[in-house]
């Protein structure tokens, strides 16, 4: 049985290439998660301790780092469509 | 590649499932990926409901409750009593000085039932050995996070009425 020639991606881009910028960007996504867990935590503490004053300013940063993780993440699935020839 | 559909679009089984091997290292690790930024979108979520909780945080009316009469409790002893409601377990204290002292009895780690050490002269938790200041409600020692939420009491006549519960042990 034959099997079906390699994928020739349009850029030319090779395929470990494309892998190590996903495993890049995972990473720094890994990163970013344990920085919003350790948030979450820290923030909720400070509200059942009462410091009510807190929660506006973690809620914004937490949401930056949401959008940093979802731009990391459009970048991961922009490398895997050219890499693998599907645009 | 020929696209599966009449919109020229591939079929969602084409994107996650994958007959060659090199393209499966990509379909995990976007996988991976997709699980990773809904974690993601899930903490931004319960910061936001923490934000919506301290927006909306509406100060609880708390219940006037007579705890105890003043003589009744020597220095050095304690008594146990529920405030606000009949399960929440709480702890008069009357310290060597005379004056009195009231916590939650639940730890702040897991919700063991605090108790007075006399001869440490504080609050001690004997889950995980927490310990608590007895005077301020502080944590001075072990996992737990926060003080103990303070009973506020007031003197009337020879009662000692519970008016209140302080979180914050700075606003006392």
């Amino acid at each position: 049985m034959a099997y079906p020639p390699a994928p020739q991606n349009e850029k030319g881009l090779p395929q470990g290439r494309g892998l190590s910028a996903i495993d890049g960007s995972i990473t720094l996504i890994v990163i970013l998660l344990i920085v919003q867990m350790w948030w979450l935590t820290a923030s909720l503490e400070a509200y059942l301790s009462g410091h009510r004053e807190s929660a506006l300013p973690a809620a914004i940063v937490s949401g930056i780092l949401f959008v940093v993780c979802l731009l990391l993440f459009l970048f991961i699935r922009r490398v895997d469509r050219e890499v693998r020839g599907r645009q | 590649m020929k696209p599966s559909d009449p919109s020229g679009h591939d079929s969602l089984w084409r994107e996650e499932v994958s007959f060659r091997t090199a393209d499966e290292q990509y379909v995990a690790r976007r996988q991976f990926g997709t699980f990773l930024v809904l974690t993601s979108l899930g903490m931004f979520v319960g910061n936001l409901w923490i934000l919506a909780k301290s927006w909306f945080f509406q100060q609880p009316l708390y219940p006037l409750r007579p705890v105890a009469r003043a003589g009744d409790i020597a220095p050095g002893a304690v008594k146990l009593f529920q405030y606000p409601g009949e399960h929440d377990p709480c702890i008069l204290v009357r310290l060597g000085s005379g004056e009195y002292v009231a916590y939650s009895q639940k730890c702040t780690h897991l919700s063991c039932a605090v108790y007075y050490e006399k001869g440490r002269d504080r609050l001690e938790c004997p889950c995980h050995e927490g310990y608590f200041s007895v005077r301020t409600g502080a944590v001075l020692q072990g996992p737990p996070p926060r003080p103990l939420p303070r009973v506020r009491l007031e003197s009337r006549g020879d009662q000692l009425i519970a008016t209140g519960i302080t979180l914050n042990p700075e606003e006392i």
